[in-house]
C-alpha cells in the first residue's frame, strides 16, 4: 500500500520536477533570442522624408426637375462637372504639411453655378500637442444630422445646396493644443465669403435677383472684418462635449429692403455661443446642438436634440435610425425653415464588397406642416467608380417658408464619379 | 503506524490535488491570462495591411489599410486604422479605445465632409470593410471581455492546442460562443470558430505565417475568415510590422491626430 503511494508521489513529483525543468530551459531559450533580436531591431530611426500625394475626383451630374421651374429662364434639366483635386505634401516627420482641396463646377445653363473655391490651402505644423495651420481651411463642429447650428466656421456653398460638404474655405490662423483636459481651438478670421445664390437660369433660387453690389455689413470693415472663434471639445467616456463661442460676421444674411426690387444682403455682426453634447448609450447615440446668436438687433435662440439607433442585422447590414427635433425662435425667418420641425431619417449599408448604401430622411413642420424629403444611394463600380442617386422634393408648403419660393424644385440627380 | 503514515500520505495528496483541481472556467480564465501576459509589454507597433476578400464564385476584391497601436497598461490598446484604398474610401480613418472593461470608444474620420463620427458600440457586431471581419474580432481581445471555460488539449493541424470556449460579455456582440485553440508551447491562437445564438457555426478564423518580434511578441503574417452560412472568405494579409516607434505616444490617438493622420 505504502509503496503504491510512494511510488505515484515519486511518479508525481518528477512530472512536476520535468515540467519545471522544461520551464526553466524554455526561458533560457527565449532570453537569448531576445537579446538577440532586440540588437537587430535597435537600428537609427530613419530620418522622415518629404512625401507628397495627389488625389481627387471627378463627378458627372444629370439633374431633372420634374416640375416646370416658377420663374423665367429656369430649365428641368442640368447637366453639370465637378472637379476635385486635392494635393497633399508633409515632412519633417510628418510635422509640417502642406493641404489643398480644390473644386470647380461648371453648369450646362447657369454661369453663376458655374464657379470654383479652394476649400482649402493651409500650412500646418505640429509641435507635440500643438498644431498651428495658417491658410485656408474647413472646420466641423457639431453631432446632429437634420440641421448644423453649431457649425458656423464656414459659410455655405449656396450654389450646391446647404449640405454640409458644401462649405467655402475659410481664411484663418488656428491654434489647436491637445491636453489631458481637453482640445482647445482658437481661430483668428479674415476675408468673408459672402454668400452666392444661383442665377437667373438656376434652380432652387428666390424669385427676386440679388443685389450683390448694394451688400452692406455692420461691421465698418465689410468682409475685411476680423472674426474670432473659441472652442472647448473633449471625449470622456461615453460622452463628446464642444463648447465654442464665435463673434463676427453672420454667415446668414438678412434681406432688409422691404420695397420691390431692394433685395441687397445685409451681414450682421454677431456672438453666437454653442453647445454640443453626444453621449452613446448601448446601441444609442444620444445628440444636442444649442445656440444662442447674439446681434444688436434681436438675440435668436434655436437647438436639435435627438438620437441615432443603430443595429446590425443578421446579414451584416447596418442599419441607423434617426429622429431628431428642431427649434429655432426666429420662426419662419430662418432660412432652414427648421423652427418647429421634426425629423425622421433611414441609413442602410449593405457591408457588400462596393459599399451600396442608402440614406433618406423626411423633415415635417409641426406648426404648418410643410413637408422636405431626400434619399440618396451610392455603390462602388469597379475600384474608383461611384454612382450616386439623388432625390429631394417638397410638399404641402407654407407660404411663410422659405422655401414656399423653391416649392417646385423636387429633384431627382444621377453622378457618376472617377477616382483618382 | 504503517497505515497512518499512508493515511497521512494520501491526505496530503488529496489536499495537494484539492489546491490544483481547478474548474474549467478558472483553468480557462488562467490560460487567458497567461496568454495576454505573454504579449505583454509590445509597447506600440505599425502595420500595413492586404486585405482580400473571395465571394462564393471565386471572384476577389482587394482593399488596403495601414495603421498603427499602442498599449496601454491597465487597459485595452488604443488603435489607429486609416484605409488607403478603395480610392473613394481613401483617407478615411478611425481610431478606437478598447476597454477591458465597458464598451470600447470608436470614431471615424470622414474626410469630405472633415467630420468626426463616433461609432455606436453595436457597431462591433458589423462587418469591417465589406469583409468576413467583425470589428469586435479584429479589435483587442482582452480578457475581461469574455468568459471562459477550459474544455481540454487538441490537436489542430498537428499543433497541440488548449481548446478553450469564450462567452462575450457584451450583449451587442454578434456571437454566444466563440472556441479557441490557443498553441500549448508558445500560447498564440492557430484558431477560432464563432457561434451564434441558434449555436451553429458561423465563422472560422486561422493564424498563419507567425512571426516572432522583439525576440517574445508572436504575430500572424495571415489571419484566413471563412463564413460558414454565405461561402465568402476574407484574407488578412499584415506587412511590415515595425515596433518602438518612438513617435507613437497616447498623443498620436486624439481627434485632432484622427483628423490629420494619412
Amino acid at each position: 500500500m505504502i509503496k503504491h503511494f510512494i511510488l505515484v508521489f515519486v511518479v508525481l513529483f518528477f512530472s512536476f520536477f520535468n515540467v519545471f525543468s522544461q520551464e526553466i530551459q524554455e526561458e533560457i531559450i527565449e532570453e537569448e533570442i531576445i537579446e538577440e533580436v532586440i540588437f537587430e531591431e535597435s537600428s537609427i530611426v530613419v530620418p522622415s522624408k518629404f512625401s507628397w500625394e495627389i488625389s481627387g475626383n471627378i463627378q458627372g451630374d444629370y439633374r431633372y426637375f420634374k416640375k416646370d421651374g416658377l420663374y423665367p429662364g429656369q430649365e428641368t434639366e442640368y447637366f453639370s462637372t465637378i472637379f476635385n483635386p486635392e494635393i497633399y505634401v508633409e515632412w519633417d516627420n510628418s510635422n509640417q504639411l502642406i493641404q489643398f482641396e480644390g473644386f470647380a463646377r461648371l453648369n450646362q445653363y447657369d454661369i453663376e453655378q458655374t464657379h470654383w473655391d479652394i476649400r482649402e490651402l493651409y500650412y500646418q505644423k505640429i509641435i507635440v500637442n500643438w498644431e498651428l495651420s495658417v491658410g485656408k481651411k474647413q472646420i466641423y463642429w457639431g453631432f446632429t444630422e437634420s440641421n448644423h447650428l453649431v457649425n458656423i466656421i464656414n459659410q455655405d456653398d449656396f450654389l450646391e445646396g446647404n449640405g454640409v460638404a458644401n462649405k467655402l474655405g475659410q481664411s484663418m490662423i488656428h491654434v489647436s493644443n491637445y491636453g489631458n483636459m481637453g482640445t482647445v481651438d482658437v481661430m483668428v478670421m479674415k476675408g468673408f465669403n459672402p454668400i452666392q445664390f444661383p442665377g437667373t437660369k438656376g434652380r432652387l433660387r428666390p424669385p427676386f435677383n440679388v443685389d450683390y453690389s448694394n451688400t452692406t455689413y455692420e461691421s465698418e470693415d465689410g468682409v475685411d472684418n476680423t472674426d474670432l472663434a473659441v472652442r472647448w471639445s473633449h471625449s470622456i467616456n461615453t460622452f463628446d462635449v464642444g463648447v465654442s463661442h464665435f463673434k463676427g460676421t453672420s454667415r446668414s444674411p438678412i434681406f432688409p429692403g422691404s420695397g420691390v426690387g431692394n433685395f441687397a444682403p445685409h451681414y450682421e455682426l454677431i456672438d453666437q455661443t454653442g453647445l454640443e453634447l453626444q453621449a452613446s448609450v448601448g446601441s444609442m447615440l444620444w445628440k444636442l446642438e444649442a445656440i444662442q446668436r447674439k446681434s444688436d438687433r434681436k438675440t435668436i435662440r434655436a437647438y436639435t436634440f435627438g438620437g441615432e439607433y443603430t443595429l446590425v442585422t443578421k446579414s451584416g447590414y447596418d442599419i441607423g435610425i434617426l429622429a431628431e427635433y428642431n427649434y429655432d425662435d426666429r420662426g419662419a425667418e430662418s432660412i432652414t425653415g427648421l423652427n418647429d420641425d421634426v425629423f425622421v431619417g433611414l441609413r442602410i449599408g449593405l457591408n457588400d464588397e462596393q459599399s451600396t448604401s442608402f440614406l433618406g430622411g423626411m423633415n415635417k413642420d409641426n406648426e404648418n406642416g410643410t413637408i422636405s424629403y431626400f434619399a440618396e444611394a451610392s455603390r462602388r463600380l469597379g475600384d474608383s467608380w461611384k454612382i450616386k442617386v439623388k432625390a429631394f422634393g417638397f410638399k404641402d408648403v407654407e407660404e411663410n417658408e422659405f422655401l414656399y419660393l423653391l416649392r417646385k424644385d423636387g429633384f431627382v440627380e444621377l453622378s457618376l464619379v472617377k477616382y483618382f | 503506524m504503517k497505515k497512518i503514515k499512508s493515511i497521512v500520505l494520501a491526505g496530503l495528496l488529496l489536499a495537494f490535488t484539492a489546491v490544483n483541481a481547478q474548474t474549467p472556467e478558472e483553468k480557462g480564465l488562467a490560460i487567458a491570462i497567461e496568454t495576454e501576459q505573454a504579449d505583454n509589454g509590445w509597447g506600440n507597433s505599425s502595420n500595413s495591411l492586404t486585405m482580400t476578400l473571395k465571394n462564393k464564385n471565386g471572384q476577389t476584391t482587394v482593399r488596403k489599410t495601414h495603421g498603427f497601436s499602442l498599449e496601454i497598461p491597465g487597459d485595452g490598446d488604443m488603435s489607429m486604422t486609416v484605409f488607403d484604398t478603395p480610392k473613394d474610401v481613401k483617407g478615411t480613418a478611425s481610431m478606437t479605445y478598447t476597454h477591458k472593461i465597458g464598451d470600447d470608444d470608436q470614431w471615424l474620420y470622414l474626410p469630405a465632409l472633415k467630420r468626426v463620427k463616433r461609432i455606436s458600440s453595436s457597431n462591433k457586431s458589423g462587418p469591417f470593410m465589406g469583409s468576413e471581419f467583425a470589428f469586435e474580432d479584429i479589435s483587442s481581445q482582452e480578457v475581461e471581455k469574455f468568459n471562459h471555460k477550459y474544455i481540454g488539449l487538441v490537436k489542430v493541424s498537428g499543433t497541440v492546442c488548449h481548446k478553450i470556449e469564450r462567452y462575450p460579455v457584451s450583449k451587442t456582440s454578434g456571437y454566444t460562443k466563440i472556441i479557441i485553440y490557443i498553441n500549448k508551447e508558445n500560447l498564440r491562437p492557430e484558431m477560432l470558430s464563432f457561434f451564434d445564438r441558434k449555436g451553429s457555426k458561423l465563422k472560422t478564423l486561422t493564424y498563419t505565417g507567425y512571426q516572432q518580434y522583439l525576440g517574445t511578441y508572436w504575430r500572424a503574417a495571415e489571419m484566413k475568415m471563412v463564413n460558414h452560412l454565405n461561402g465568402k472568405e476574407t484574407l488578412l494579409s499584415f506587412e511590415n510590422y515595425k515596433f518602438n516607434d518612438p513617435n507613437i505616444t497616447k498623443d498620436s490617438f486624439t481627434q485632432n491626430s484622427l483628423k490629420r493622420v494619412k
